[in-house]
């Protein structure tokens, strides 16, 4: 109770100050004035339930309740506060990574003849014509253009890949939104096999 | 032994077990000893909604008979993590005692409980009869649990998941249904993130020719979803999974055509990262519609608009602030019949935000739903004078569970405090049995709320109040309320005890972040024996102050599975 006994001292020297200026700077509150005692009487959150608190990742730069005049510091955030259950924030967040550059999403590229595989991070690339070129660069190999009849006809590799529901597919036929949204892992094929999916 | 009563005990019992409701059946049951006899023994559902107030001896000693049980346990505001780890309400030793008096159990509801997948396997094989399993906001398990249950429960109808805390190791949970198993009519799995074996779930909802209820995770697509529409027409309420890859023309049509033969469907949800151009296939269903649950896709004011013009008959909608208040014009304009609203924000933490929705989206929908009686509104600024109007257009609500998210914010407008607004609340809705109060709020409110709101069962206080005194007058004025949640108000010991002689008739009673102190706390044991008051202290804090109080009332005497951080005074 001892912000109170501050707060009621400071009320009676400010309150009869003549100033002048915005309401709000300098001044108590104005939205205060219809009852004094009720800023210091509400604790602010973040000084008590947050310094100590282990178990949320939230993070306080709140002054403190002296800190009338200026509006709280951005990215302040209180325990558990809105009252969101922890797993719809969590979607909600997961939705907004999926969207921002945060995540990435990296699939594994074999190449027949290779000894090892590759990871490369898909998010990275806007187009097909992006991808194959990083490709190319990554493995020394030229795969050449697409097109929706011949596939990679005339080129000695073809780029396929493994979608949701285990099938091997040709890179390039669906939209890359899609694309992006069903690729699992990346397989070049070379030789004989590949020139035979332009035939198909 | 009946002599003076009218009928024979089988008759009453009979009569008896016709009864559904718990209430009404507590009210029996103090009628006499005859009546307390004949309810116990006719009674096969129970409900416990605070786990601690009995042991499951007791319960088992009272109702021989029991099929079904619904359990709560953590206080709810376990759900915004100001609950420790390992605080408590497990499962386990009630499901020992279960599978020991109850061996045909057949349904089991949990909220906000702690089970492990040990638990969830020991339940899969102790029940022969086992039917429905449902988790609300529980944690303490993975997928292998879910495992458990789907390879031993032959009689399954029911598993619904929802909102837990899961531990998510994989899909392969959904296959271990052995391909003779048939009986499934409920399954929500939108809960887990992990890719599911979709040719397993494709035979699973094919043989089970009654399940009416389907609620899908993220990872199925809308290609898949069509092929499972196509099996299952008959289901009632549907969740889809991610409702956003590229469809071919031929693809759309026929995700249309599967939806438009599902004309049982009342219950629409799931719809994650929704785009606008897809909704259309969905308006065959939307005209029986009556519940749709859009609060994980971010719509835009004009395609909820769009969509809401073919939902003439909805009743229940829950969206996400991103419709903005244009949108909830279009509530408004669209669903005359609507019960209930629920508006949640797509960004809370982001105080960038200017949009989301205002008062004035709250007040169109009041204008035009004149039947809204439950509503949850996430903003960012609202007026008394708009909630003043709201309830004069809407004065039947139940439920109003109002929060502007900036703590202790004024009315925008005039900037006095909120107080008027709920006021007006309690004043007018007269049949209100659950208010959540914010914004900036003096000790009125709760005068206000003390003595006009009669019916009140429920009340959640952050951030506001002026001293003890708003608190006295909710425990001297609310003769019917049962649950209390404060945190972050100026109410103090004396607050505290001035509902000594009330929270025996209470469920619970929670204040954090107030001015309690041990004192007050171990005052009030030791005046209510037959309460248990415990304590949670954060670190570092001073040792006279009772950070966090959880106060129940209980016929089996303090717990004896409280971790080290939960004092039990």
């Amino acid at each position: 109770m001892e912000r109170r006994v501050n707060y009621e001292n400071d009320l009676n020297l400010m309150a009869t100050e003549l100033s002048l200026g915005l309401p709000g700077c300098g001044d108590d509150e104005p939205q205060r004035k219809t009852n004094p005692s009720i800023r210091n009487n509400k604790r602010t959150a973040p000084e008590i339930s947050e310094v100590s608190s282990s178990e949320s990742s939230s993070s306080i730069t709140m002054s403190g309740s002296d800190d009338q005049d200026s509006p709280p510091p951005a990215k302040e955030q209180v325990v558990g506060w809105p009252p969101i259950r922890s797993y719809r924030k969590n979607c909600l967040q997961s939705s907004k990574r999926n969207e921002v550059e945060g995540m990435g999403m990296y699939v594994k590229v074999s190449v027949d003849g290779a000894p090892y595989l590759r990871k490369i991070d898909l998010k990275v690339y806007r187009s097909y014509p992006q991808l194959l070129k990083a490709l190319e660069n990554m493995f020394k190999l030229t795969i050449g253009a697409y097109s929706k009849r011949e596939g990679y006809n005339g080129s000695d590799y073809a780029p396929t890949y493994e979608d949701k529901d285990g099938d091997w597919m040709l890179v390039g036929d669906v939209p890359w939104e899609m694309f992006i949204s069903s690729c699992k892992r990346l397989r070049i094929m070379k030789g004989s096999e590949a020139r035979g999916l332009g035939c198909v | 032994s009946s002599r003076r009563s009218s009928f024979p005990d089988e008759v009453l019992e009979r009569v008896l077990s016709l009864l559904k409701s718990h209430r009404d059946r507590s009210s029996v049951s103090l009628v006499c000893k005859d009546w307390y006899n004949a309810e116990r023994w006719s009674r096969t559902h129970v409900f416990i909604g605070n786990c601690y107030s009995v042991s499951p001896e007791i319960v088992a000693r009272r109702f021989p008979k029991i099929r079904s049980v619904t359990l709560k346990g953590k206080p709810r505001f376990s759900d915004f993590n100001l609950v420790p780890e390992n605080w408590g309400a497990d499962i386990h030793a009630w499901l020992v005692v279960f599978a020991a008096k109850y061996p045909f159990l057949e349904e089991l509801r949990l909220k906000r409980m702690a089970i492990s997948d040990e638990s969830l396997e020991f339940l899969a094989v102790s029940f022969p009869n086992f039917k429905a399993l449902s988790l609300l906001s529980c944690d303490g398990f993975s997928t292998n649990g879910l495992a458990a249950i789907a390879t031993h429960c032959k009689n399954l109808t029911e598993l619904d998941i929802q909102e837990n805390g899961i531990d998510d190791k994989g899909g392969s949970w959904l296959s271990c249904f052995p391909e003779s198993f048939t009986s499934l009519e409920v399954l929500n799995f939108a809960n887990l993130s992990s890719d599911i074996n979709f040719d397993a779930l494709e035979r699973l909802v094919g043989r089970c020719k009654s399940m009416r209820v389907l609620k899908l995770n993220r990872s199925v697509s809308l290609e898949q979803l069509q092929r499972l529409l196509v099996n299952a027409p008959q289901l009632a309420e549907l969740g889809t999974g991610s409702f956003s890859e590229e469809l071919t023309f031929r693809q759309y049509v026929e995700l249309e055509s599967a939806l438009s033969n599902c004309k049982n469907m009342h219950t629409l949800s799931g719809l994650w990262d929704a785009k606008g151009i897809y909704l259309p296939a969905l308006y065959p269903v939307c005209t029986h519609l009556t519940f749709l649950n859009l609060s994980y896709a971010a719509l835009r004011s004009d395609e909820l608009a769009k969509l809401l013009a073919h939902c003439p008959r909805l009743k229940r909608l829950w969206v996400l602030d991103t419709v903005e208040d244009k949108g909830l014009e279009a509530v408004g304009l669209n669903c005359p019949l609507l019960e209930e609203l629920r508006v949640f924000p797509a960004d809370p933490f982001d105080e960038e935000i200017i949009h989301g929705v205002t008062e004035a989206g709250f007040v169109a929908v009041s204008f035009g739903c004149p039947g809204l009686h439950y509503v949850l509104y996430f903003c960012r600024q609202m007026t008394n004078a708009a909630v003043a109007t709201i309830v004069q257009n809407c004065p039947d609500f139940t439920h109003f569970r109002l929060c502007i998210m900036n703590p202790g914010q004024p009315d925008y407008i005039t900037n006095e405090p909120m107080d008027e607004a709920f006021g007006a609340v309690v004043k007018t809705c007269t049949k209100l049995q659950r208010l959540s109060v914010s914004g900036l709020l003096t000790d009125l409110t709760f005068e206000y709320i003390g003595r006009y709101a009669k019916n009140l069962e429920t009340l959640s206080v952050a951030f506001a109040g002026s001293s003890d005194w708003g608190m006295q007058c909710v425990m001297g004025g609310c003769s019917k309320l049962r649950k209390l949640e404060i945190r972050d108000c100026p109410f103090g010991n004396a607050a505290l005890l001035s509902g000594l002689e009330k929270y025996e008739s209470m469920r619970s009673l929670w204040m954090s972040a107030c001015n309690v102190t041990m004192n007050g706390c171990r005052l009030l044991a030791r005046e209510m024996p037959r309460l248990n008051v415990e304590v949670m202290k954060e670190d570092g804090s001073d040792d006279s102050q009772a950070d966090k109080v959880y106060v129940y009332r209980s016929i089996a005497g303090p717990r004896r599975d409280a971790p080290p951080s939960v004092l039990t005074l």
